[in-house]
């Protein structure tokens, strides 16, 4: 009988534990201590689960690590325990979680004043949602850490207890993705009534020998929504920018940095492993590659309207979640390895146009991109580090977004989409285009000063409440983490072994069957090896052409005013637009009737049946 | 056990999503959402629930039981839901409080704070 390798088999709990037993430390002695002491102990935390989750994942490059909690080993394939499997693709967000904590909180050490020990508190315990939600290898575990995650994420965005703004953003949050986690939660109740298992290797191994039933499409379509509410997919996405909105900088970066990519991940994650051999891979095809192109889109449009910059930046999230659909939705393990390379260079750049949104409260005391006309322009590092991050949003080789970029444009055309690398220049030239034209803006105080009557159908972000005193100076602890974030995307795309590692990973994450022979059965895991080429020809001419047209974009945003009007576009274009405005309301009642849309659009997709 | 109860957890759960869509109030929003809640209990007692079983209590000495129980799985799943819901519920509720402190309302049609 083969035996589990439990050499390293402690690490995952680990990663999970000391965020865990920090937060309820930093929870019952905060009072007791200074700040600087809770700040340097959060910190350090989170920095002990960078170092196990970076041993976790040097190790699982070889092959899974699984462990059976407790010592439940199964026996003969057969267990009634619940295991954590980490596999690269796990341990890469888990990574990138603890990376993205770490530096939020040294960014929190003057940043967030207000909060006392609580804060820390919240951020510790969402940690560990992510590094649970990452790891398990339990469906109903997943659901647990998700609503661990949530319940945190809540909290931390109504944190600003005095601000209407951020209350209604938490509540919106709260509600869209609890209704999201109980539809999650039927799913998790509907495979385990088909099958009497919650573990996702013993659900797959199962399902594996069924045929297709609608019970198991039902739990799939509702999963996917349950997971996809948190991975912001439209029209699932209306949360997240009210969400993004109010919660301060240093949470925006976490939840645009890692949490809504953790729900993308756990939608594919449990296809491959559950779900791959029952359901029809050209239905599932199509509707990642459809609904993530709709996503792309409605994110894209929504961005370049934007004027509050920390909306701004949350619509793009929104659409280059689209991007990350249909690079996962073509179902290749190019297509995964684009994808891994993508939201890992895309962490990196966002996060650090977050805390530059940050710095930008905190200096002048709003976000609003026409309120700050020229303001920015003394500043002398922080514009050139907001136009890298612009650039590098765009698509800028060698940041790592252009890397990811290239090698998902490449998988669509091989999986017989020829559109889209189109679809993948436009809205990377959208949304990075529209973060330049805000930079433009703000820091070099480009284009005509515009008179700054709000619009009572938008919002502006001049009101939204500072989390510090008015700063002078940015002092080095807000500073250095954006500077090791971009330098971080410019890592991915430019040290070598990633591209290859991204590779083996995607092919461990595509390999439902290994994933349940080793959990189950401990076989070893096949590496395969790396064989896409790096940088292309074709995929670095559409990265600079993405980015050159970014900078169109900003340019006819900043100048094109009078063009603008003129042009007979523009007055076709007007009320689809503000009909597409209107649908991101900020009522909730909307938000939740376009997620019982999202859910029967979803299963019109997958249950019936097409030609 | 009957088609009956699983119909009744579906029922629950949209009735509680149309009952947020169509709501006025923040405080019967959250509440809403406990209703949508309670389909997923119903729907998981359902699941484990077999006619004449008897609770899955086993006493000393251990010995491998003779009688048919129902599933302590999904009962154990329906506790931790219970107290996901406790949490959520009253970090909403606090939410909502709050809001009617700084807003003096709390109903969503007026509360224009963040669109486009």
């Amino acid at each position: 009988m083969p035996v589990f390798d439990t050499g390293v088999a402690w690490l995952p709990p680990v990663a999970l534990t000391i965020p865990i037993l920090l937060s309820a430390a930093v929870l019952v002695g905060y009072r007791r201590v200074r700040r600087p002491v809770v700040d340097a102990v959060a910190t350090a935390g989170a920095a002990c689960v960078v170092a196990v989750t970076a041993a976790l994942l040097a190790r699982s490059s070889e092959g899974r690590v699984v462990t059976w909690s407790a010592g439940w080993a199964p026996s003969h394939g057969f267990s009634v325990g619940i295991v954590l499997v980490s596999d690269p693709v796990g341990d890469g967000i888990a990574l990138t979680a603890a990376v993205l904590v770490t530096l939020a909180l040294v960014f929190s050490w003057r940043y967030v004043e207000s909060a006392e020990g609580h804060f820390h508190t919240l951020v510790l315990l969402f940690l560990a949602g992510m590094e649970g939600f990452a790891l398990t290898g339990d469906l109903f575990d997943m659901f647990v850490f998700f609503e661990l995650m949530g319940a945190a994420a809540y909290a931390l965005t109504g944190m600003k207890v005095e601000d209407v703004g951020s209350l209604q953003g938490g509540m919106n949050f709260g509600i869209m993705n609890s209704l999201g986690a109980y539809m999650a939660l039927m799913g998790v109740g509907f495979l385990y009534a088909r099958t009497g298992n919650l573990g996702l290797p013993q659900l797959g191994e199962v399902l594996d020998h069924q045929p297709r039933s609608t019970l198991v499409v039902a739990a799939f379509v509702m999963l996917m929504a349950g997971f996809l509410v948190k991975g912001a997919m439209a029209p699932f996405h209306f949360w997240l920018a009210d969400a993004h909105a109010v919660a301060p900088a240093p949470v925006c970066v976490l939840f645009s940095g890692v949490m809504v990519p953790l729900g993308v991940y756990a939608a594919f994650r449990v296809y491959w492993v559950v779900f791959s051999h029952q359901l029809a891979p050209g239905d599932i095809r199509r509707t990642f590659v459809v609904m993530g192109a709709v996503t792309a889109v409605v994110g894209s449009v929504m961005c370049l309207t934007s004027r509050n910059f920390k909306r701004l930046l949350a619509y793009s999230t929104i659409a280059h979640v689209g991007l990350f659909l249909s690079a996962l939705g073509y179902l290749t393990a190019a297509g995964t390895a684009g994808a891994l390379l993508y939201v890992a260079g895309h962490a990196g750049v966002k996060s650090a146009l977050f805390l530059i949104g940050g710095v930008m409260l905190a200096r002048y005391g709003s976000v609003d991109e026409i309120d700050l006309h020229g303001r920015g322009r003394d500043t002398r590092v922080m514009k050139w580090l907001a136009v890298a991050g612009g650039l590098g949003l765009a698509c800028l080789p060698p940041f790592g977004t252009a890397l990811g970029k290239a090698i998902s444009e490449d998988a669509g055309v091989s999986a017989g989409y020829p559109w889209a690398p189109a679809l993948f220049v436009v809205v990377s030239a959208l949304t990075g285009g529209a973060v330049l034209r805000a930079t433009g803006r703000i820091y070099f105080g480009m284009g005509p000063r515009q008179e700054g009557a709000e619009r009572p159908d938008q919002t502006s972000g001049s009101r939204e409440e500072r989390d510090t005193r008015p700063l002078r100076r940015v002092p080095v602890t807000m500073l250095a983490p954006i500077v090791v974030l971009l330098l971080g995307s410019l890592a991915i795309g430019v040290v070598p072994g990633v591209h290859s590692a991204a590779q083996r990973a995607a092919e461990f994450f595509v390999d439902g069957a290994a994933y349940q022979r080793q959990a189950l059965l401990a076989a070893p895991a096949h590496v395969a090896a790396a064989h896409l080429p790096e940088w292309t020809g074709r995929g670095l001419a559409l990265d600079f052409a993405s980015a050159a047209l970014a900078v169109l974009v900003a340019g006819v945003g900043l100048w094109g005013g009078v063009l603008h009007e003129r042009l007979p576009l523009a007055r076709l274009r007007r009320r689809p637009l503000a009909a597409l405005r209107a649908a991101h309301s900020g009522h909730v009642g909307d938000y939740v009737a376009w997620l019982l849309v999202g859910l029967a659009v979803l299963g019109g997709f997958v249950g019936l049946p097409h030609r | 056990m009957s088609v009956y109860a699983y119909v009744v957890s579906v029922w629950l759960l949209l009735v509680g999503a149309f009952g947020i869509v169509r709501s006025r109030n923040l405080i019967h929003a959250v509440l809403c959402l406990s209703v949508s809640q309670s389909g997923t209990y119903v729907l998981l007692l359902a699941i484990g629930y077999q006619r004449g079983a008897s609770p899955p209590v086993f006493g000393e000495p251990a010995t491998k039981p003779t009688f048919r129980v129902v599933d302590p799985v999904v009962q154990a799943m329906t506790l931790t839901d219970v107290v996901v819901s406790a949490t959520v519920t009253a970090l909403l509720l606090a939410l909502a409080v709050q809001i009617h402190k700084r807003n003096g309302t709390l109903d969503p049609d007026e509360l224009r704070n963040l669109q486009g």
